[in-house]
């Protein structure tokens, strides 16, 4: 607690540090339920804020075992927060599993609150923990509080004269009113939401904001003073309305968003697959829009998605890894009958079924290079939850403007990572162009190209006049028909990469994020990595380093001013959640020496981590 | 959609067709053309899609809309096609590896699923285009290039797989049979839902004959019954044999009209009752004529499209968008 109590005892000119709080236990516990409100609480306070839940792939795995811990972190301060923070405050763990699997995460000196009700002999066997570490001395470097959480949510609500397993259910209100109390917040934005969420059940809703005023008053009551001296920092961060939001319903909304712009009805079609079904979930409520269609595999999804572009819909797609290997195949149809069509590859550690909750950005080679056949197409990847919206609209334009299947990779951490976002003026958005073909007085050609672009035109069933055949089979350039001329697949092959290069043109040039234009060191990311690295390159720059950091959306094409401005460092490094793989697309699109730092372990980088690695760099370059 | 004069000609595309010289696919792709000008809609209002096997050239030889896609995922695709805009008149054409080895998912759901679209099976027992090995129709026995010894795995019956599917409506025809086909392929298009219909197909080159006396004009009626609604199933070049059904066994027995104590004894085709349709689908030569016709219809079916999936109130404007927000 050494750092915070400093910042805290300090004068008003010195900035308090960000705070990072853990919640850990069972997946029946509420854990995500009770991040999410400290959430909504932090977002009212007006800080600004990341959180990341970290969730295992059991539904619901025994309780008290290792693999069914279920957690949620959240990170905010007074000034921009990027990530959901390395290393927590304060810990919050429900039973011996979850301190046990998450003590780690803890900072030296960090406010424990644990559970001890299931701190016997039965619940340290099903945690595999051999001695009570709250009894032997383990915990002494913490600011532990053992709260007897069940105990006492038992006693609160015992009024209401409910069982005592019901009862028990509100123990995440329990702790979340101490943890409240513990920043200074207050209860009304959760009190309030229970009373709407339970609206038809107020036995329920009772019961939960007895025990969240329990939790809160058992804090004031025993001395937490110490630990009070927490203070919420308050800044206003937007102009605008904002609201908290997870790269998924930021997704969902830039579909609508694409729907309302298109002024177009959109097909999107999917299987089930973690992490990418909450995508098909948050749609499927949409009442306008957006048909959703649970197909009966992945193949059967995308090849609905592409017969609904082909119709004249937009069609999307999504999923994760193992479902992006399924749908090559009718994505290379895409590619070659040159329809628009989207697929979003929510990325999860890989191979094979691998860490299905867990983030990772494996998939980019495959995204870019794996169909059979010369078969290129554009790949987007958002970097942050609230650029999931934006990159739906970049991916949409992108599909149409150069009648193609687009890839656009987001990851299990940003699917499920939540901030606050700035809503956008949609006024000020401009239009999605529909293209409309207009008939020039010659024969029709499905084929023929705009000369800019080289689009050909998107010419749907039912348009009168106009009946023609498309298909896999190699198209004479121009009329479509079928053919096995060998200039004219020549012809072919290099037409559709150059349309696919000339979106370059269209695409803005590479932007610096922050930093020097020339220096040292050039660090390379894309995707979920840019919190961590932002916040990293941030704090090295404060301290009079010269680092820069570019993020890379576009990820094929490679945006313009890439190579020039590599040109310009000592060393380039990227930074990715997997063994290389941009880094060795760039070394080959580029010839040009490309270092990488690598991380494959299913969690998000940290800040310290990419510092540490950043400054050894340039400190030795080369090493 | 309007229904126009049309001739069988107007569905000709100017593409000159591929397939082998005597390929029952001729035959087929003459009555389609005869059938579409019946129906009257445009051909700009018709999509015809279809994966990869001989068969799935289909939509190349016609003047409609065509897609010609990948291996076994025309039915999918045919789906969103019609999720997207259900006002097309979409059919769907594929051979027995399309529709019953690769695609055979896709033939399930898209029949149990029932959305609009009239399923065409080209069956041939046989991979023609990948030059003739045995395929998941070919019966027991069957010598191909990958089954040199004969082939020891028991085929699927592609009526029976239908319906136990859960189609709403299953006929059969054969390609040379061009009075009989027609009417069969009216039928399925004007069935709201999904209508499968397998036609049994002649490869000349790798399975010829591999129906027998079926497809046969002249043999045809001896092997073959022809289902009527509200008929009595008699069969034989003098209608001199009928269907008596069982019901002890569940199954029809076949039997001489001689034999029989009254006319009335031979069993009436009843195209609802989907247990006789389980029967019928089970006959197969030899020992019971093949039926032909249609062998299930559910009257009044609940049929899906577009409209009954989620977000069919149309695109959203600014304002709604905003809303959202």
């Amino acid at each position: 607690m050494a750092e915070l109590s400093v910042a805290s005892g300090a004068a008003d000119t010195v900035r308090k540090p960000p705070l990072v709080v853990r919640f850990a236990g069972d997946s029946g516990d509420g854990i995500q339920l009770a991040g999410l409100e400290f959430a909504k609480s932090t977002a009212d306070a007006k800080s600004d804020f990341m959180t990341f839940p970290d969730y295992p792939a059991e539904i619901r795995a025994p309780a008290g075992t290792l693999f069914g811990v279920s957690a949620y972190q959240i990170q905010f301060d007074s000034d921009e927060v990027l990530t959901p923070g390395d290393e927590a405050d304060v810990l919050v763990a429900f039973n011996p599993a979850a301190l046990k699997t998450n003590l780690h995460t803890l900072k030296p000196g960090g406010v424990l609150i644990v559970d001890e009700t299931h701190f016997d002999a039965r619940g340290l066997k099903k945690a595999k923990v051999e001695a009570n570490p709250l009894e032997d001395g383990s915990l002494d470097g913490y600011q532990l509080i053992t709260a007897g959480v069940v105990k006492r949510t038992i006693e609160a609500l015992a009024p209401l004269e409910l069982g005592r397993k019901q009862a028990t259910r509100a123990k995440n209100f329990w702790v979340l009113g101490l943890v409240y109390w513990l920043f200074g917040r207050p209860l009304d934005t959760t009190e309030d939401w229970l009373k709407t969420k339970f609206r038809k059940t107020p036995e329920v809703a009772n019961a939960n904001i007895l025990a969240l005023k329990a939790g809160h008053a058992y804090a004031e009551t025993v001395e937490l003073s110490a630990v009070r001296d927490f203070a919420e920092p308050r800044i206003a961060k937007h102009k605008n309305k904002s609201r908290i939001i997870s790269g998924t319903q930021a997704m969902a909304y830039g579909i609508a968003a694409v729907s309302a712009l298109g002024k177009r009805d959109i097909v999107y079609c999917s299987y089930p697959i973690t992490p990418a079904s909450i995508l098909l979930h948050a749609l499927a409520r949409f009442e306008a829009g957006i048909r959703t269609f649970q197909a009966e595999d992945e193949i059967a999804a995308v090849s609905a998605a592409l017969g609904a572009s082909y119709a004249g819909s937009l069609g999307i797609t999504a999923s994760s890894g193992p479902g992006l290997s399924l749908k090559t195949e009718a994505i290379g149809l895409g590619v070659s009958v040159e329809l628009p069509l989207i697929i979003i590859d929510v990325q999860r550690g890989g191979p094979s079924t691998g860490m299905p909750t867990k983030p990772e950005q494996s998939d980019l080679s495959m995204a870019i290079h794996g169909r059979h056949g010369e078969a290129p197409l554009p790949v987007l990847a958002p970097a942050t939850p609230d650029e999931c919206f934006w990159i739906m609209l970049e991916a949409a334009r992108t599909a149409i403007g150069a009648m193609t299947p687009v890839i656009v990779l987001s990851d299990a951490y940003l699917a499920n990572a939540a901030s606050d976002w700035e809503l956008p003026d949609i006024d000020a958005i401009p239009d999605i162009d529909w293209p409309e073909y207009k008939p020039n007085g010659a024969e029709f050609q499905p084929f023929a190209r705009d000369p800019n672009t080289l689009a050909r035109p998107w010419v749907a069933p039912g348009t009168p006049g106009h009946a023609h055949r498309i298909g896999g089979i190699e198209k004479s350039s121009g009329t479509g028909h079928i053919s096995y001329d060998p200039d004219n697949h020549e012809e072919m092959t290099r037409l559709r990469a150059e349309k696919i290069d000339r979106l370059t043109a269209r695409w803005p040039e590479v932007k610096i994020e922050d930093g020097p234009e020339d220096g040292d060191l050039l660090v390379i990311g894309w995707g979920s990595t840019y919190g961590a690295i932002a916040q990293a390159v941030k704090e090295l720059n404060a301290d009079g380093k010269r680092v820069t950091h570019v993020h890379l959306r576009h990820l094929n094409p490679l945006p313009r001013g890439l190579s020039e401005l590599l040109d310009r460092f000592l060393q380039a490094v990227t930074v990715e959640l997997n063994t290389g793989q941009l880094c060795s697309i760039l070394r080959s699109e580029f010839l040009k020496p490309v270092e990488c730092i690598s991380q494959v372990n299913g969690q998000p980088f940290h800040v310290s981590k990419l510092r540490d690695e950043f400054t050894k760099r340039l400190e030795a370059p080369g090493a | 959609m309007n229904v126009m004069q049309l001739k069988a000609s107007d569905f000709e595309s100017d593409q000159e067709v591929r397939w082998c010289p005597g390929c029952g696919d001729y035959a087929i792709l003459k009555v389609v053309k005869t059938v579409l000008a019946d129906i009257g809609h445009s051909p700009d209002d018709v999509v015809f899609v279809a994966g990869i096997g001989c068969a799935a050239r289909f939509p190349y030889y016609l003047s409609t809309y065509g897609f010609h896609t990948i291996h076994g995922r025309s039915a999918a695709v045919a789906t969103g096609v019609k999720l997207a805009n259900p006002d097309l008149d979409v059919w769907v054409v594929g051979g027995d590896g399309d529709f019953l080895s690769i695609g055979g998912n896709h033939t399930l759901h898209a029949l149990r699923r029932n959305v609009d679209l009239n399923l065409l099976l080209f069956n041939n027992a046989i991979y023609g285009l990948t030059k003739g090995q045995y395929s998941p129709t070919s019966p027991v026995g069957t010598r191909s290039p990958s089954t040199p010894g004969g082939s020891v795995e028991q085929p699927v019956n592609a009526v029976s797989f239908a319906l136990g599917a859960g189609a709403k409506f299953v006929a059969r025809g054969a390609d040379t049979l061009q009075t009989h086909l027609p009417t069969v392929l009216k039928r399925a298009h004007d069935y709201k839902g999904a209508s499968f219909v397998e036609i049994l197909q002649n490869c000349i080159v790798y399975h010829d004959g591999a129906f027998g006396a079926i497809n046969d004009r002249s043999e045809s009626q001896n092997v073959t019954v022809r289902l009527e609604h509200g008929q009595p199933m008699l069969f034989g070049k003098e209608n001199d044999k009928g269907l008596v059904f069982n019901e002890q066994t569940g199954t029809f027995d076949v039997d001489e009209l001689t034999n029989l104590k009254s006319e009335d004894d031979v069993a009436i085709h009843d195209e609802t009752n989907i247990d006789r349709a389980f029967a019928l689908a089970q006959m197969e030569q030899p020992g019971h004529p093949v039926p032909l016709g249609v062998l299930y219809a559910e009257p009044a079916a609940e049929f899906v499209d577009a409209r009954g999936f989620t977000g069919t109130k149309g695109a959203w404007d600014r304002d709604a968008l905003k809303a959202l927000l």
